[in-house]
C-alpha cells in the first residue's frame, strides 16, 4: 500500500512555497506575520495564526522533504534533515547536538517522546525567576489542546527489547519507571523516527500543523536562513535572509525580503538568539544567548545475552526519573533515564574507540543495548549553561562547558545506569567514555567508573535539547521576552520556541514547547485584532 | 571558535597563526576547486591510510573488496565534512594543513613521514596519543578522523552484514 504524503498532494494542489535555494531571483513578501522556523514553536504559531485570518508567511532553514523521501537511510536522512548533518558541536567538540534542519524542525526527526513540563520545573521558575502565569494549571488546558491535536498518548504497545531492558532494571531494584507517551496515530513501530517518519504516523509539524496553515494560504520560503532583522527604534520593519545550497551549509547569493506588522522567531535554542545578536537587538540585562541548557547525555552500552535489534520499534518507550525525583534542586544533578535508537551510524560513532576493539563491539551490533542519562542543567547555582556567540561570518557557536557539579552527575549516572542493566541480565557494561572497557560484573564496573577521568572529550556526551538563550520573565533587566513571549524592547517580536525556557526542563522538550507557543499564540493574535 | 584551538597549539611550543597561514601556504589550497567536494588529492591520500587502522576489523577481509570499499569511504568523508558549517571546514582544512607540513606534523604527531607513509601501528600509535593527549583540540582532531570514517563506513550498506543489521524494513 502507497503511503499518502500530505506534502506532496498539498504541492500539487498549488501551497505557496518558495525554495531560496534555486530562486532565480530576489523575493520580497509582505504579510501580516512573518514566522521564523517551521518546528514545534513556529508549527504550532502558524497553525493558530492562519485561523484567525491573519497571513502568515514562514521561513525555514532547510529544506520541504516528506514522507516520500524519508528511506530510513541514515547516510540521506542526517545530511538532508539535520544541522550540519547531525554533526553540530560545542564550541570546545565535547558535546554533540542532535538539531533538526528542516520543515518540521525537530519534530520531524525527534523520537516522538512527549512529557509535559514538570510540576517542579514550573514551580522553580516561580520562585526562582519570578514567572507568575506559567505555572502547571496556567498550562493544563494548552496540555490537553495539543494532546488531542498531536494524538499524544501513553505508547500502548510492548516496549522494544532495548527499552524492555530499562524497564526490567528498574522494576528488579524498585526504581520508578514509566510509560512514554508519544505523537503518534497508526504507527507501524518501525523504529525508524530519527530518520523522518517513512509512514507519516507521526504526528510532526510536517504533517499537522504546517500543512494546516499551507491549506490555509500561509507561504512557506524552504532553505532560507535568516541573516538578520531589520530594527527601527523599538520595532522590527524586515527581515533579510539568504538561500541556503543544496549542501545545506553556504549560503546562495539569493535575498529574500519580508516585511510584517509581526514577527516570530522560531529557530530554536542556538538559531533565535543568534538572530537577534546578528540583528544588534536590544539587550540591555546582557542575558541574549546566555544560559542555554542542553540536558547533555551520557550514555552506558551494555552486551545482551540475547538479540536487542535497537533499531526495530519505536525508539522510546519506558523512562525513569528515579534520580530526578530524588534530587531536590540544590543539591546534586538529577538526571533522566530512557534509551535511544540504536542504528549503524549512530552507533559507530557513538562507541568510543577505534580498530579491532570497535570492530568486535559491532560484530555484536544486533546484542547491543544503551541506556542514556539526561542531565538537568540550569537548576543550581553551578550550572548556568553556555552562551550563543557568533563566528566571523555569523554562524552562531555555542559555548558550553562541563562545571564539576555536571561532572559529578555524569559519574553517578554512569553509575546508575550499569546497576540497572547488570539487573536487566547484561552479559557486560561499558560506559560510553574514551577511556572505559567492557566490564563483566557491576563490582567491577562500579570500581572502574570511580576512577574514569572526567572531563571535555573523554565521555562522549550528546544533546537533543537546545533550550534557553532567550529567557522569558517578567523581569526586562533578567529575561529577553515576557511570559506571552513579547520582546521586552522590541513591540513587534515574538519568541516561540525552547528558547524562551530560564532553565532546562528535565524532560524531553516538544509538549513543553507546543503547549507554551499555543497559548502564546492565542495572546498574541488578541492584541493584533485589538491593534 | 578558532582561537582556543590556536592557544593550544601555541601551548604545544607553536607559533601560531603565523604558522598556520605558513603552513597553508607550503601546502596549497586544501579546500578543492569544486564547491561540493572539499578534500583534495593529497588529503584524499590521508584520509585513505587513515581508513585500513580505524576500520581494522571491520572492512572485508577480501582483498578486491576491501580496495573497492576505501575510495568509497573517502569519498562519503568529504560529502560529510562539506555538510559541515563553513567555520567547522576550514578548521578541518588547517587540521589537513598541520598533517601535510612536515615540521608541524612531527612536532604535533610524532609522525616523521607523512601520513600516507606511514605503518598501520605508526598511525595506530598516533591516534592512541592524540586521543589520551592533555590538549583539548588534539583529543576533539582525534575524535573528528576517527567519527567521520566510522560514519562514512557505517552508513554504507556494504558494510551492513558484517554487523547483523538486514537495512531498514520494507514497507508494506
Amino acid at each position: 500500500m502507497a503511503v499518502r504524503d500530505p506534502i506532496r498532494e498539498g504541492l500539487a494542489a498549488g501551497w505557496k512555497i518558495f525554495d531560496a535555494a534555486t530562486l532565480g531571483e530576489d523575493l520580497d513578501l509582505q504579510c501580516d506575520v512573518a514566522i521564523v522556523g517551521s518546528g514545534a514553536g513556529g508549527g504550532v504559531t502558524a497553525e493558530a495564526l492562519t485561523q484567525a485570518g491573519l497571513d502568515v508567511v514562514i521561513l525555514e532553514e532547510g529544506p520541504l522533504a516528506s514522507s516520500t523521501d524519508f528511506h530510513m537511510r541514515e547516510r540521506d536522512a542526517y545530511p538532508q534533515l539535520y544541522q550540519e548533518s547531525s554533526a553540530r558541536q560545542t564550541a570546545d567538540k565535547s558535546i554533540t547536538i542532535l538539531q533538526g534542519r528542516c520543515v518540521g524542525g525537530g519534530t520531524t526527526v525527534n523520537w516522538t517522546s512527549s512529557f509535559r513540563t514538570p510540576a517542579r520545573t514550573l514551580n522553580h521558575w516561580r520562585d526562582a525567576h519570578g514567572l507568575k502565569r506559567t505555572a502547571a494549571a496556567d498550562l493544563e488546558p494548552w496540555f490537553a489542546r495539543m494532546e488531542e491535536r498531536l494524538g499524544i498518548a501513553p505508547w500502548a504497545v510492548a516496549p522494544n527489547e532495548n527499552n524492555d531492558v530499562l524497564r526490567r532494571g528498574c522494576a528488579k531494584l524498585g526504581y520508578s519507571h514509566g510509560v512514554i507517551a508519544r505523537n503518534v496515530k497508526g504507527c507501524a513501530n518501525l523504529g525508524y523516527c530519527g530518520m523522518g517518519c517513512p509512514t507519516n504516523a507521526k504526528q510532526s509539524m510536517l504533517v499537522t500543523t504546517i500543512p494546516a496553515a499551507l491549506a490555509r494560504g500561509a507561504r512557506l520560503v524552504q532553505r532560507a536562513r535568516v541573516t538578520r532583522l531589520a530594527i527601527e527604534d523599538d520595532r522590527v520593519t524586515s527581515l533579510e535572509a539568504a538561500g541556503v545550497a543544496a549542501n545545506g551549509a553556504e549560503p546562495t547569493s539569493t535575498r529574500v525580503r519580508v516585511r510584517a506588522r509581526h514577527f516570530v522567531l522560531a529557530a530554536g535554542g542556538i538559531g533565535s538568539p543568534a538572530v537577534l545578536i546578528r540583528s544588534n537587538a536590544p539587550d540591555p540585562a546582557h542575558v541574549l544567548g546566555r544560559r542555554t541548557f542542553l540536558h547533555p547525555t551520557v550514555i552506558s552500552a551494555a552486551l545482551m545475552g540475547k538479540r536487542v535489534d535497537g533499531h526495530a520499534g519505536a525508539p522510546q518507550s519506558v523512562f525513569s526519573d528515579q534520580f530526578i525525583e530524588a534530587a531536590p534542586l540544590d543539591g546534586p544533578a538529577g538526571f533522566k533515564l530512557e534509551s535511544a535508537p540504536l542504528h549503524p551510524v549512530l552507533v559507530g560513532i557513538t562507541l568510543p574507540g577505534f580498530g579491532e576493539e570497535h570492530a568486535r563491539w559491532m560484530q555484536k551490533f544486533p546484542n547491543v543495548q544503551v541506556v542514556i542519562a539526561l542531565l538537568r542543567d540550569g537548576f543550581h547555582r553551578d550550572s548556568r549553561g553556555g552562551r550563543v556567540a557568533l563566528a566571523s561570518d555569523g554562524t552562531p557557536v555555542l559555548d558550553y562547558s562541563m562545571t564539576e557539579y555536571l561532572w559529578d552527575g555524569v559519574r553517578r549516572a554512569y553509575l546508575a545506569m550499569a546497576e540497572i542493566q547488570f539487573a536487566a541480565g547484561a552479559q557486560s557494561v561499558m560506559p560510553v567514555h574514551e577511556n572505559a572497557a567492557p566490564y563483566a560484573s557491576l563490582r567491577e564496573a562500579r570500581e572502574a567508573i570511580q576512577s574514569l577521568p572526567l572531563r571535555a572529550l573523554a565521555p562522549r556526551i550528546v544533546s537533543a535539547h537546545v533550550m534557553g538563550g532567550c529567557a522569558m520573565g517578567p523581569d526586562a533587566g533578567r529575561a529577553v521576552v515576557d511570559e506571552d513571549g513579547r520582546h521586552h524592547q522590541l513591540r513587534n517580536l515574538s519568541v516561540h520556541d525552547g528558547s524562551v525556557f530560564p532553565t532546562s526542563l528535565a524532560t524531553n522538550p516538544q509538549l513543553s514547547i507546543y503547549a507554551i507557543s499555543a497559548r502564546n499564540s492565542a495572546t498574541l493574535i488578541r492584541t493584533l485584532r485589538s491593534a | 571558535m578558532t582561537r582556543p584551538s590556536r592557544r593550544t597549539f601555541l601551548k604545544v611550543g607553536l607559533a601560531g597563526a603565523a604558522v598556520l597561514t605558513l603552513a597553508r601556504w607550503i601546502d596549497g589550497p586544501v579546500l578543492a576547486a569544486t564547491p561540493s567536494k572539499f578534500l583534495d588529492a593529497r588529503a584524499r591520500r590521508t584520509v585513505g591510510a587513515l581508513v585500513p587502522v580505524v576500520l581494522a576489523g571491520a572492512l572485508p577481509a577480501d582483498e578486491t573488496a576491501r580496495q573497492a570499499a576505501i575510495p568509497e569511504i573517502v569519498t562519503a568523508f568529504d560529502r560529510a565534512v562539506s555538510g559541515l558549517a563553513p567555520p567547522v571546514q576550514r578548521e578541518i582544512g588547517e587540521l589537513f594543513s598541520f598533517l601535510h607540513t612536515a615540521p608541524l606534523r612531527i612536532a604535533v604527531t610524532g609522525l616523521w613521514k607523512p601520513v600516507e607513509e606511514c605503518t598501520p601501528e605508526q598511525l595506530r600509535d598516533f591516534l592512541l596519543r592524540w586521543r589520551d593527549s592533555p590538549f583539548d583540540l588534539q583529543r576533539a582532531s582525534y575524535r573528528a578522523l576517527t567519527q567521520l570514517i566510522q560514519a562514512a563506513w557505517y552508513g554504507n550498506p556494504v558494510s551492513w552484514a558484517s554487523i547483523g543489521y538486514a537495512g531498514p524494513p520494507a514497507l508494506a
